[in-house]
């Protein structure tokens, strides 16, 4: 204002007096958000969108908010509106719960939508049992966890780990003796890899015939690990099953490729590589590696017609980057399948209270794009999917050369883990 | 439509016969319609009958082209059109139950093997070779095929393939004879995977009978793996040190511009590490301008992208040592605070220009792949790329310091400021331009990190420390130090790797330099003679 005050022109008053009428303006606009929020319901999205892990979260951001206007134009939920409170937690785990308390207590939300990674899911579930929130998780992950306040609607590892592992064994997945596991170092790759150990024991693999390997965050140097698999592979048909996460993947990759690492030879499978990383890399020298799922974008189906088409739609509508290159993938699915489900149950519940819509949310089904109907658990708070893998496609797609013909209750408690016969389920 | 089908089939049989071209018919509705056993039989029958009209049909199953009808009529479709895959006439479209023919990686294996199987009568050498090499896991029955390759084959490289390919064929051989000479010849090879089909020979069973019932041939076995493993410790030994200077090549293309503004000039300059991203990510500005206006070019974009990158950063070095740091000379705590406040300020302008998420730059084709040596060692060729490319600037940096006025300049205002102030030297302008050069240098390596890892706003966080500790380790104030200490620490790094993993060997290299830097403070060159300011 100094500067306005300066001029004594009538130019300079009539500036200070539009100024003045701007802010009226703009304080009116804020009264009348005011006022329209008592009318609707807000529900908070925690993803990073930037950092190391924005490569995967950012896409759950937008299909989020996608969801929620979908919902919002049938009517919304109990007749009201749904509001999305969206923050950044920018892959800085102890922001994660900062953030989490933020959205519960100051922005009073009913439901969040959030997390990747299983470090940052830990980092806000004291926040949520706490403040008795809820919160839904929408990515797989390495289960030995249970919580009243979380409904999970990612894989869990018998939904995803295992039958990827068991294909590999098979004379279709290439019948691998040896088994070079390689992941990120945090608590997701390394009780993944605990379980496959465990089970692959159980099959009869030797304790030699299993190497496990971790990189930091956001690692970029792999010549000396592909190097390293290469050598293992001399020791008989070997599968790499990789569980790195975030944009190391991109120079994983290109190391792979570049060293001629063949998906014929030693193929790759990835629990958290879907189409969604593979947008930023020349697919065509990977093709033939693998990803277990359950939901690929290539299904052919009228819910994923329907899901791809709407998305589509949204991105163009919404001018997203990455336009029409951006793709739908199993957390984008996963996250869509809770948001509805939750939709469902605060209906049947008729009420957003977090107490009521946790026993809604009990048997709770929903038509997925995945083509199956998904059902949650009335009693683990998991979902029923279905698994499928997939051989990456040289357009950076899958060809689904595997799937179970039913969905498949989730066991988070992993019988390959010993102590756990005795956890029960709530 | 199967009698169809099978009418239209014979017709084709009956004309082919005639030009003895003949397709087996068996084969081919096993493709359309069988399951991947029958698949594999009938990619094999394809390619033992070794008929090249065979070979459009398994290069379209390769790229996902071939499509079946549920009747087995086989059609490949590609952007250009329809054809029919048997009688290769054009269609107006496809039948609408015809469906793509996916396979998986154990078709595609039998696959890439008849592929290369048709490669081994390609007119040029280097195609052979490939196949050649390709097939030497491959099945017996190609052996026919490649003894048939062998008697026509004149390029001495592509023989030598063949025979070790023939060779493991052969160790099926009932012919003790045979295997014999099979294993000497593998015994050539320097493969991991040879070593492995030779100690499959040494096994024994559950009843203690040996894989191999031959003690000639297990002899020779034995030696012919001895070979083998010599060479491939030596191959295993040049990988290290190739990996070991390609990360040093890194690490010095990442610390030189540091060398030079902190080496030289004393700046600790935290926000080093955001000129290295602004290299990155004016490479990435170019790319895109390559890809909208000069596509025919794009694969040349990193040559336009290397000065471009320079300039930038040099420029943005430039401003802000007249900006900011000139006013801060001689106070390194100041220095410090000013430029990661900087460095944050960088971070926060690229996220809200470019984004927060990572942009995609790409290799050039000419940087994909690798180079093959020593029979099993791969030397990705971007690499090889970016080791010379360090090379280079570190001629030009040199040249630039030893050679030209700013250089005596530079030397001049490190060894004592103030007498060179009386000599006439202008010491700010020296300063503005030693540090761009620095700012530029670092640009370049930003230049090439963008070609080996991923371009984001926290890209130069990540190489900030691993730059300080170079600089430190090689001695303040020596260029060539900082070439030791990248060099060194990078080779160090990836000969404790392999037997530490990736996190501790880190973890080492710290310990180690610690350890260094108490025993001598100075580092590996100390400059000698009247320093510059106390």
């Amino acid at each position: 204002m100094k500067s306005s005050c300066l001029l004594n022109s009538a130019v300079g008053n009539h500036l200070t007096r539009s100024i003045f009428k701007t802010a009226a303006i703009a304080a009116g606009i804020a009264f009348a958000t005011a006022a329209h929020a008592a009318d609707t319901i807000k529900v908070g999205i925690l993803h990073s969108l930037s950092g190391t892990m924005a490569i995967s979260e950012t896409s759950l951001k937008d299909v989020a908010l996608m969801t929620i206007d979908e919902i919002n134009a049938k009517g919304g939920v109990l007749g009201k509106k749904l509001e999305a409170v969206v923050v950044d937690p920018a892959s800085n785990w102890p922001l994660f719960a900062e953030k989490s308390r933020e959205l519960l207590q100051k922005e009073k939300v009913a439901v969040v939508f959030g997390c990747w990674t299983s470090v940052s899911r830990k980092s806000v579930l004291p926040v949520f049992e706490e403040l008795n929130g809820l919160l839904f998780y929408p990515v797989q992950y390495e289960g030995e966890e249970l919580s009243q306040n979380v409904f999970y609607t990612g894989a869990a590892p018998n939904q995803q780990a295992i039958p990827a592992v068991e294909y590999l064994m098979s004379k279709d997945g290439g019948g691998a003796k040896r088994f070079f596991l390689l992941g990120t170092d945090y608590v997701y790759p390394r009780t993944t890899n605990k379980i496959l150990r465990a089970f692959l024991k159980s099959k009869g693999v030797k304790e030699g015939d299993i190497k496990e390997i971790y990189t930091p965050f956001g690692h970029s140097d792999y010549q000396t690990i592909v190097a390293d698999v290469k050598k293992f592979a001399a020791g008989g048909k070997t599968a790499v099953i990789s569980t790195i996460n975030g944009d190391s993947n991109v120079p994983f990759y290109k190391e792979l490729s570049n060293q001629g690492v063949k998906a014929t030879d030693i193929p790759v499978v990835a629990f958290s590589v879907g189409e969604e990383e593979l947008r930023g890399i020349d697919a065509k020298p990977l093709v033939g590696h693998l990803a277990a799922w359950n939901y690929f974008m290539s299904l052919k189906n009228p819910e994923n017609d329907k899901f791809i088409k709407m998305w589509k739609d949204y991105v163009k509508k919404q001018k997203l980057p990455g336009g029409d290159k951006r793709v739908t993938n199993d957390p984008m699915e996963a996250t869509y399948a809770g948001i509805h489900m939750w939709a469902q149950a605060a209906e049947k519940a008729k009420s957003v209270d977090v107490n009521k819509v946790r026993t809604a949310m009990a048997g709770q089904t929903f038509k997925a794009p995945s083509g199956y109907e998904l059902k949650m658990d009335e009693k683990n708070h998991h979902l029923w999917k279905p698994v499928m893998i997939g051989e990456i496609r040289p357009d950076g797609q899958f060809d689904i050369v595997w799937e179970t013909k039913k969905t498949l209750r989730a066991q988070p408690w992993s019988p390959f883990i010993p102590g756990n016969e005795k956890k029960k389920d709530m | 439509m199967k009698h169809l089908c099978r009418y239209c089939i014979a017709t084709l049989f009956a004309v082919w016969l005639g030009n003895a071209h003949a397709l087996d018919a068996t084969a081919l509705q096993n493709l359309a319609t069988g399951d991947n056993d029958a698949r594999i039989t009938a990619i094999e029958a394809l390619a033992a009958a070794g008929d090249v009209a065979a070979l459009p049909v398994l290069r379209a199953l390769q790229d996902g082209a071939l499509q079946a009808t549920p009747a087995g009529r086989l059609l490949i479709v590609t952007e250009t059109g329809v054809t029919d895959a048997v009688t290769n006439q054009p269609l107006a479209s496809a039948p609408a139950d015809a469906a793509r023919i996916t396979i998986n990686n154990r078709v595609r294996r039998a696959l890439d093997a008849a592929l290369a199987a048709f490669k081994l009568f390609s007119p040029d050498s280097a195609k052979r070779l490939e196949a050649a090499q390709q097939l030497g896991e491959g099945d017996p029955v190609l052996l026919p095929l490649v003894q048939k390759a062998l008697t026509d084959e004149k390029d001495s490289a592509v023989r030598a393939a063949l025979e070790l390919a023939q060779s493991g064929m052969a160790l099926q051989s009932d012919d003790p004879q045979q295997r014999l000479a099979a294993v000497q010849t593998l015994g050539n090879s320097a493969q991991e995977a040879t070593k492995t089909r030779l100690l499959v020979l040494l096994e024994k069973d559950g009843a203690g009978q040996f894989a191999e019932p031959d003690a000639k041939v297990r002899v020779a076995a034995k030696k012919a793996i001895a070979a083998i493993e010599q060479r491939l410790k030596t191959a295993e030994y040049a990988g290290h040190v190739f990996t070991g200077i390609s990360l040093g090549s890194i690490l010095l293309l990442a610390a030189l511009g540091l060398a030079i503004v902190y080496g030289l000039m004393g700046v600790i300059n935290m926000a080093h590490g955001e000129l290295l991203m602004i290299g990155a990510y004016a490479t990435y500005v170019v790319q895109n301008l390559f890809k909208t206006h000069l596509p025919q070019y794009l694969d040349f974009y990193l040559v336009a992208a290397v000065p471009v990158a320079f300039g930038v950063a040099a420029l943005v070095g430039m401003a802000l040592e007249r900006g900011v740091i000139r006013h801060l000379y001689g106070r390194p705590l100041e220095t410090l605070l000013a430029t990661w406040g900087i460095s944050l300020i960088l971070i926060q302008f690229m996220r809200t220009v470019f984004g927060a998420q990572n942009v995609e730059v790409a290799n050039p084709s000419w940087m994909t792949g690798g180079v093959t040596v020593l029979g099993s060692l791969v030397l990705p060729y971007n690499r090889i790329v970016i080791i010379v490319f360090a090379m280079l600037v570190l001629c030009l940096v040199w040249l630039a310091l030893t050679r030209t006025r700013l250089g005596l300049h530079v030397r001049a205002v490190t060894q004592n400021r103030s007498m060179a102030d009386c000599m006439g030297v202008p010491t700010g302008r020296t300063d503005m331009l030693a540090f761009g050069l620095g700012a530029g240098v670092a640009g370049l390596g930003g230049c090439a990190l963008s070609q080996i890892g991923n371009v984001g706003p926290e890209l130069g966080q990540g190489y900030i420390v691993d730059s300080f500790m170079v600089v430190v380790l090689g001695g303040v104030g020596q260029i060539a130090g900082t070439v030791y200490a990248a060099l060194g620490l990078g080779v160090l790094n990836k000969f404790l790797e392999p037997y530490w993993g990736a996190v501790l060997a880190k973890i080492m290299l710290l310990v180690f330099i610690i350890l260094f830097i108490q025993k001598r403070p100075q580092g590996l060159f100390a400059v000698k003679g009247r320093t510059v300011e106390g």
